[in-house]
């Protein structure tokens, strides 16, 4: 025990080097205590990271293993290990599906359609806010617009139903003028305009508050130097507050790209029957149809590994590229 | 325009200079800041209004439906604007017992059970992970990292929990998401950032690692550890999909799935007055009640939500953001 004490007075302190976990000059230390001594000194840290470490493996490592039924003619009766092998042939079927292909084209309009109408609302929305002199206005506000991303899917669908549904707020007022009540809570041809405003409705504050952070970072000095220099506050923006942002919106469009294939699931299952399934029919929602529905479980599960794969390259490929222009991205090289 | 600091100044400071006018200034406005615009402000304040009434107007009309009386519900012709009678009825009937009422005491229990279990062991393994140097750190750091970019996928994990025979048991609504990574991360971050003096002299004095945690670590970090339970919380509260695929038995139904039969598709609610409701017209009489398991749904979060967000501060965010 003093020698671990001892060991460790000899460390350097972590502390002391922030983020430097990568280049700790370590090597004599580590030599000279064994193996077991470590273990001793650092035994309460390992158990206490245990529980969680147990949870993910049964619950996300294995589940990962059991993607295997991707190759197999799976059936709950005969198990993960003894189905037959069927080789590629679940991914050849997924692939000549023009299901699986419609599926994967309305993800990738929706995730087109979100970044150009979704993604912009929340930095325009900051960069307004950040405007707003008054702390307690803008605080307020920041309360206000940020609550909805707490409420369930259920609770947003609904809320919208109650407002523009056939039976909603504003119907009532149009029947009552002797309109035509609104239908777009059943309309394919609007389906994108109304999963983008429920988006915007549920997380815009959320992206808010991230941007709102990004600027808090700024030196007021900054701005008091521009505007002495003769900056306007359009020139102030574009040249202090839109850099300062640049760092947190890269980062937001490389988590949405490593997304992109995952759209909405519960709010498009949700709406599924009131829109029909030709319109909202995604990648996820697919895969969960042929599988848990229909019980075709190698071929939904091919499909929603490769989703899987692809939407892991596609971060690491976005992160990289962030890289190359210099940016932090997500995580930093080590 | 003359401003209550231009009377105040002494006369023969002001003798020579003439007085400078000058617009209206918000105390928080800096010298060197250019003077609003009226233009400016005007859109400014339309955009804020808009912005805001877009989030509360619906909730307005919601909560005032739910404490409605039916002769006020029938004289809107549904979803009520204009305050009228006033009458707690619906949420009586909600509280007397049947459906929602289970569901509401089903989905206090998985979120109260839930968010304890996952807040204690991500910051158990939050603190495990906080001190780069300790055996085997880097790749139980890997084990969390990984799960934040690949996941499992649907159909595994569905099969994978039906197969430990979690079907229609409320821990296939708790364990498979007690763990988030990312959470981890944010908890870990906070911690490392905690000068290692104080953690290091409770070594010294013989304090187990236990103890640290529990008695110095956790009360300065109150905050992040607030912050991370209302995540955990919220999603364990707003939970549906997983219900749709673990629960099939609806007497075990989580508020969230009721909220979806009764109100969203407009499924009449077992054991309460106006039993046959039109999804198309809205049955008047029940309206009210369904705007009831509205809010509902929606009062926890409410409640809880402003108590956290004193604590959402910058550095939290930026833990997360650095994480």
């Amino acid at each position: 025990m003093s020698l671990g004490t001892a060991a460790r007075e000899a460390d350097p302190a972590p502390a002391a080097t922030p983020g430097g976990a990568g280049v700790t000059p370590a090597p004599p230390a580590v030599r000279r205590i064994s193996l077991l001594t470590r273990f001793k000194r650092d035994k309460s840290m390992l158990i206490m990271t245990l529980p969680a470490v147990l949870l993910l493996v049964v619950f996300a490592y294995i589940p990962m293993a059991g993607n295997i039924i991707a190759w197999q003619r799976f059936s709950p009766y005969t198990g993960f290990l003894h189905s037959p092998w069927v080789g590629w042939d679940n991914f050849a079927r997924v692939f000549s599906n023009p299901d699986f292909i419609n599926a994967v084209q309305n993800t990738l309009t929706i995730t087109v359609f979100q970044l150009v109408f979704y993604f912009p609302v929340p930095i325009v929305l900051a960069l307004l806010l950040n405007s707003v002199l008054s702390p307690r206005l803008k605080t307020s506000i920041q309360a206000i617009v940020y609550l909805p991303h707490f409420f369930s899917w259920v609770l947003v669908i609904t809320i919208f139903q109650q407002m523009f549904g056939g039976a909603g707020l504003i119907s009532q007022v149009l029947r009552a003028a002797g309109r035509e009540p609104l239908a777009i809570m059943t309309d394919p041809s609007t389906f994108l305009l109304l999963i983008t405003s429920q988006s915007i409705w549920k997380d815009a504050g959320w992206g808010i508050i991230i941007f709102l952070a990004a600027l808090s970072t700024v030196d007021p000095a900054q701005y008091e130097a521009a505007a002495v220099d003769g900056a306007g506050r359009w020139r102030r923006m574009w040249h202090i507050t839109l850099p300062a942002m640049r760092p947190v919106v890269i980062l937001l469009l490389i988590l949405r790209l490593g997304d992109s294939l995952s759209v909405g699931f519960e709010q498009l299952y949700l709406q599924r029957d009131a829109i029909g399934a030709a319109t909202t029919e995604v990648i996820d929602t697919y895969v969960y149809f042929q599988g848990v529905q229909y019980g075709d479980w190698g071929f939904a599960a091919a499909a929603g590994l490769m989703k899987g794969v692809v939407s892991l390259a596609l971060v690491l490929g976005a992160n990289k590229l962030a890289h190359v222009f210099g940016e932090a991205g997500v995580y930093k090289r080590s | 325009m003359t401003t209550t600091s231009e009377v105040v100044r002494p006369l023969d400071a002001a003798s020579d200079v003439p007085p400078v006018k000058r617009p209206r200034k918000s105390k928080h406005r800096a010298s060197w800041e250019e003077p609003a615009t009226p233009v400016g402000l005007f859109f400014k304040g339309v955009a804020l209004t808009i912005v805001a009434g877009a989030v509360l107007i619906p909730l307005y009309s919601i909560i005032l439906t739910s404490i409605s009386s039916k002769t006020t519900i029938s004289e809107a012709g549904g979803m009520v604007f204009v305050p009228g009678e006033i009458t707690f009825e619906a949420y009586s009937q909600l509280i007397s017992g049947g459906v929602v009422g289970r569901a509401a005491l089903v989905s206090v229990g998985i979120t109260v059970v839930g968010t304890l279990i996952s807040t204690i062991v991500s910051a158990m393994a939050a603190y495990g992970l906080s001190r780069p140097n300790t055996l085997w750190h880097r790749p139980i750091l890997f084990i969390f990292l990984i799960t934040m970019f690949f996941g499992a996928g649907l159909i595994p994990t569905y099969l994978w929990i039906s197969n430990l025979g979690l079907i229609n048991s409320y821990w296939a609504l708790i364990l498979p998401g007690a763990v988030s990574a990312f959470n981890v991360l944010i908890m870990r971050n906070f911690f490392m950032g905690i000068d290692a003096g104080i953690t290091e002299a409770a070594r010294i004095d013989g304090a187990s690692d236990y103890r640290i945690l529990g008695q110095i670590v956790m009360p300065i970090s109150r905050a992040v550890t607030a912050v991370i339970a209302l995540f955990y919380g919220v999603g364990y509260w707003n939970a549906f999909f997983n219900a749709v695929l673990y629960i099939r038995d609806t007497e075990k139904w989580p508020l969230q799935m009721v909220l979806r039969s009764y109100v969203l598709q407009g499924q009449p609610i077992p054991g309460s007055a106006g039993t046959s409701v039109d999804a198309a017209t809205g049955d008047i009489a029940s309206l009210a009640v369904k705007m009831a398991v509205m809010v509902l749904a929606l009062i926890p979060v409410v409640i809880v939500y402003p108590f956290v967000q004193r604590n959402f501060t910058k550095g939290v965010i930026f833990g997360a953001i650095k994480g």
